[in-house]
């Protein structure tokens, strides 16, 4: 048990010491990406065979025994955050750090005897770009150009254990915040100019000191961790890779504005984010830093976590707490706002997992050192997912104001397979789409607003000329479409026509007249939905609709598709000289489309082709082709 | 009419909760955890044992997407269709999966009850698109000759 001040420093001091101690530490990703790829059979192999190697010894904490034989520890990390070169594995040696790549089962066994016993490198299993093989994972490219605060500890240590967070000064904010009076923990907390993370950029010193003031004198502090935009999952790695930062953060805040209890709410997709943080929690408890009276002092905090239930708009502040207290999660008209009336009818501080995970540091370091980072309407870092048709897919953090250029092409090394870039969707359904033009502008929540796009939450996905904008339109509207929890008209009934004319167009049946009305729809639902999901569904085609507009009209007049994406749009014919009439085709076609004799060349009937695609599927011989 | 067990196993999950309207929502997640579904019998024995209208837990039960009055599959597969799984073809793999189990958009599960096929909007595995997930199990880099020797040796395992 930790009860005060004095024993949180010998309990970090013990922590630290512990590491020290160890010879070798392996760190295996645990992320759920590298999970996805079998990180935690690696995790197990490496268990046993450290077991068993003669020389070495499994330790779980090194002190205090005596140790005639090399302890090693096997541990389980966050996200190291080059999830596409899974399992990722780090050797870590005093301050050495060796980073692993695509590490299998049978690598194991050669990674104990040379690196762990004998310290060398494995050169086939470092990352290797061009010619360079990178020994330390601070020296690849995709990581030295970050600037990592939210994500620091994420992939160099357990996440599942308070000793190593307390060991990296964990909790050494919290402590700093109950010396300081509350209105001080606010002030440095707006100082900072530290904005809503979750994509609303809402100053998040301003809605503490709302908090603060209220007559009410029940408070709660709520972390948005319904990270529902497809596409993104920095929220969920950061919940994964250092529950605790996120913890102190939201703790901080409680001490800060008077709160007492503090609610996570969890997406249900992420059933990893809810275990740990329930072992974080279950942990601190236990250790007297979650409870009544932390650390000596007046502050008392207890923890809670919801998990959701499969609805996008309960990322939505109203929808969000609604559905903590057992109902529908659907928005209600503002005022009164959140800080005055959220969960339960009190005043509520709700703020997403990136913006908490940023509090402590900025208690530690102070708020000027926080504004030295970033720009001077955003200061601070942003993460980031980077996925779709791009290099090095992962997690990244950088400085607000960081190009687009720099996050595209020198941290994710551009695009896959060398293709030719056409755009990155930013802000998932509630964002748009930012283009070659707009590649050496610097992103902060200000300047992407005035491209028809939001930073949003983070997600980023990159799109080549092999992806056609009307179907990445179509694609969020019906998102947005099937999302939508009805309760006001203009989203309910406003997106379904939306999605009905765009389905219409990329099937072909679009007129120019539609172009008009998708705009005007837009508009209308932009200014009249109830909440932020509905106001920000049009803005996908908005931006497609001005920054793409003439493969809007290539569908609608010329009635293709320029990127061959559309079904509908596409045409197929036979290659005669590679048929070999075995009628394969012809027999899987369900609209009996295709005719022709057997051992002669067969021929496709383009009036009751449907273009479903059955031929290509059933053809052995590759002769058939589509063209646009 | 379900089964006594059912009713003692609900009571069972019942207890770890407050009686009220704010653990609606975990209590359905815990029955549908044990039976892969949301017997509708014990969503209003719910109601009256935690003191809400049958009306509003049926309310609150048939606004989120997760939860089902359909018995689903042993394996649930989860198709994701996020933005970074739809741009890397993840539609073919739903298509393969439904072909193999033949299912549709309108039938999600296989009458033997060992498959059900649905779509979700992201599973956070972005970096390993396209992904799907089978119960709690992510599949990263999915294709659809994957997709499909993934159900024969789950119809192998049974």
């Amino acid at each position: 048990m930790i009860h005060n001040m004095n024993e949180l420093t010998q309990a970090s001091e013990a922590a630290r010491e512990q590491l020290r101690a160890y010879d070798c530490r392996i760190l295996v990703c645990s992320g759920t990406g590298c999970i996805a790829t079998g990180s935690n059979k690696i995790h197990e192999i490496f268990e046993q065979l450290v077991k068993n190697t003669p020389g070495v010894e499994l330790v779980f904490s090194p002190c205090g025994g005596n140790h005639e034989e090399a302890a090693v520890g096997v541990k389980k990390t966050g996200c190291q955050g080059f999830c596409e070169l899974g399992p990722l594995v780090r050797i870590q040696k005093g301050d050495k750090v060796i980073q692993y790549v695509k590490v299998q089962p049978e690598d194991c066994e050669e990674i104990i005897e040379k690196t762990v016993v004998r310290d060398e490198v494995i050169t086939r299993l470092l990352y290797h770009k061009g010619y360079t093989a990178y020994v330390s994972p601070d020296e690849i490219p995709f990581i030295a150009k970050q600037t990592r605060i939210v994500l620091e500890n994420c992939g160099k240590f357990d996440a599942e254990s308070l000793d190593e967070y307390l060991a990296a000064g964990g909790f050494e904010a919290l402590k700093k915040a109950l010396s300081m009076s509350r209105d001080e923990v606010i002030d440095e907390v707006d100082k900072s100019g530290l904005r809503g993370r979750g994509g609303g950029g809402f100053p998040a010193g301003r809605k503490w000191k709302q908090v603060a003031r209220q007559k009410e004198t029940e408070r709660f502090v709520v972390c948005n961790g319904d990270e529902g935009d497809p596409g993104a999952f920095m929220d969920g790695s950061v919940m994964e890779g250092d529950p605790f930062k996120l913890i102190e953060g939201m703790m901080i805040a409680g001490y800060a504005v008077r709160a007492e209890n503090g609610y996570i709410y969890v997406r249900a997709e992420y059933p990893m984010s809810v275990a740990r943080l329930w072992n974080a929690i279950h942990q601190l408890e236990e250790r007297g830093l979650l409870g009544d009276n932390i650390l000596g002092t007046d502050f008392s905090f207890h923890m809670h976590i919801n998990k959701g239930a499969g609805a996008f708009v309960c990322g939505e502040g109203s929808a969000l707490t609604a559905s903590i207290e057992g109902n529908r999660g659907m928005p209600r008209t503002k005022p009164p706002r959140t800080v005055e009336k959220g969960l339960w009818e009190k005043p509520t501080v709700l703020n997403n997992v990136e913006t908490y995970a940023n509090v402590p540091k900025i208690i530690l370091q102070g708020a000027d050192w926080f504004r030295s980072i970033g720009t001077a309407g955003s200061p601070g870092c942003k993460t980031f997912s980077l996925t779709g048709a791009i290099e090095n897919t992962g997690l990244i953090e950088v400085p607000m104001g960081t190009t687009l250029r720099e996050i595209i092409f020198d941290i994710g090394g551009g695009l896959k397979n060398g293709a030719e870039f056409k755009a990155v969707q930013i802000g998932g359904p509630s964002g748009g789409c930012l283009t070659e033009k707009h590649l050496d502008e610097p992103l902060d929540f200000d300047s992407v607003k005035k491209f028809n796009a939001i930073v949003g939450s983070g997600g980023m996905v990159v799109m080549s000329t092999d992806t056609c904008m009307v179907e990445v339109a179509r694609f969020f509207m019906s998102f947005t479409q099937r999302e939508s929890c009805g309760k006001c008209t203009p989203c309910r009934e406003g997106t379904k026509r939306m999605l009905e004319i765009l389905e219409r167009i990329v099937n072909g049946a679009g007129k120019l007249e539609d172009l008009d009305t998708l705009e005007e729809l837009a508009t209308m639902i932009q200014t009249m939905a109830l909440c932020g999901l509905g106001k920000s569904a049009p803005l996908p085609v908005l931006s497609t609709l001005s920054t793409f507009r003439d493969e809007y009209i290539t569908h609608i007049v010329d009635k293709k598709c320029p990127a061959k994406q559309c079904t509908a749009l596409r045409h197929f014919s036979i290659i005669p000289v590679l048929c070999k009439g075995c009628s394969k085709c012809a027999r899987n076609c369900p609209t009996h489309a295709i005719t022709g004799v057997i051992g002669k060349h067969f021929v496709i009937d383009h009036e009751k082709c449907i273009k479903c695609g059955a031929c290509i599927e059933s053809c052995a011989f590759d002769a058939i082709y589509v063209d646009d | 009419m379900l089964d006594e067990s059912y009713y003692r196993k609900t009571d069972e999950i019942i207890s770890r909760y407050v009686r009220d309207a704010r653990s609606l929502i975990p209590i359905m997640q815990d029955i549908q955890a044990e039976y892969r579904y949301l017997p509708p019998e014990l969503l209003s024995y719910v109601a009256k044992q935690i003191g809400i209208t049958e009306a509003k837990a049926y309310s609150v039960a048939t606004f989120y997407e997760n939860f089902s009055f359909e018995a689903k599959g042993k394996y649930v597969i989860k198709v994701c269709d996020g933005t970074a799984c739809h741009v890397r073809h993840s539609t073919p793999v739903l298509k393969a999966l439904r072909k193999e189990l033949g299912l549709s958009d309108k039938q999600h599960t296989t009458e033997d009850m060992l498959f059900t096929v649905e779509t979700v909007s992201c599973l956070g595995a972005c970096g390993l698109a396209p992904a799907i997930m089978v119960n709690e199990q992510v599949h990263p880099a999915m294709t659809p000759e994957k997709a499909t020797a993934l159900i024969e040796e789950l119809r192998r395992k049974g």
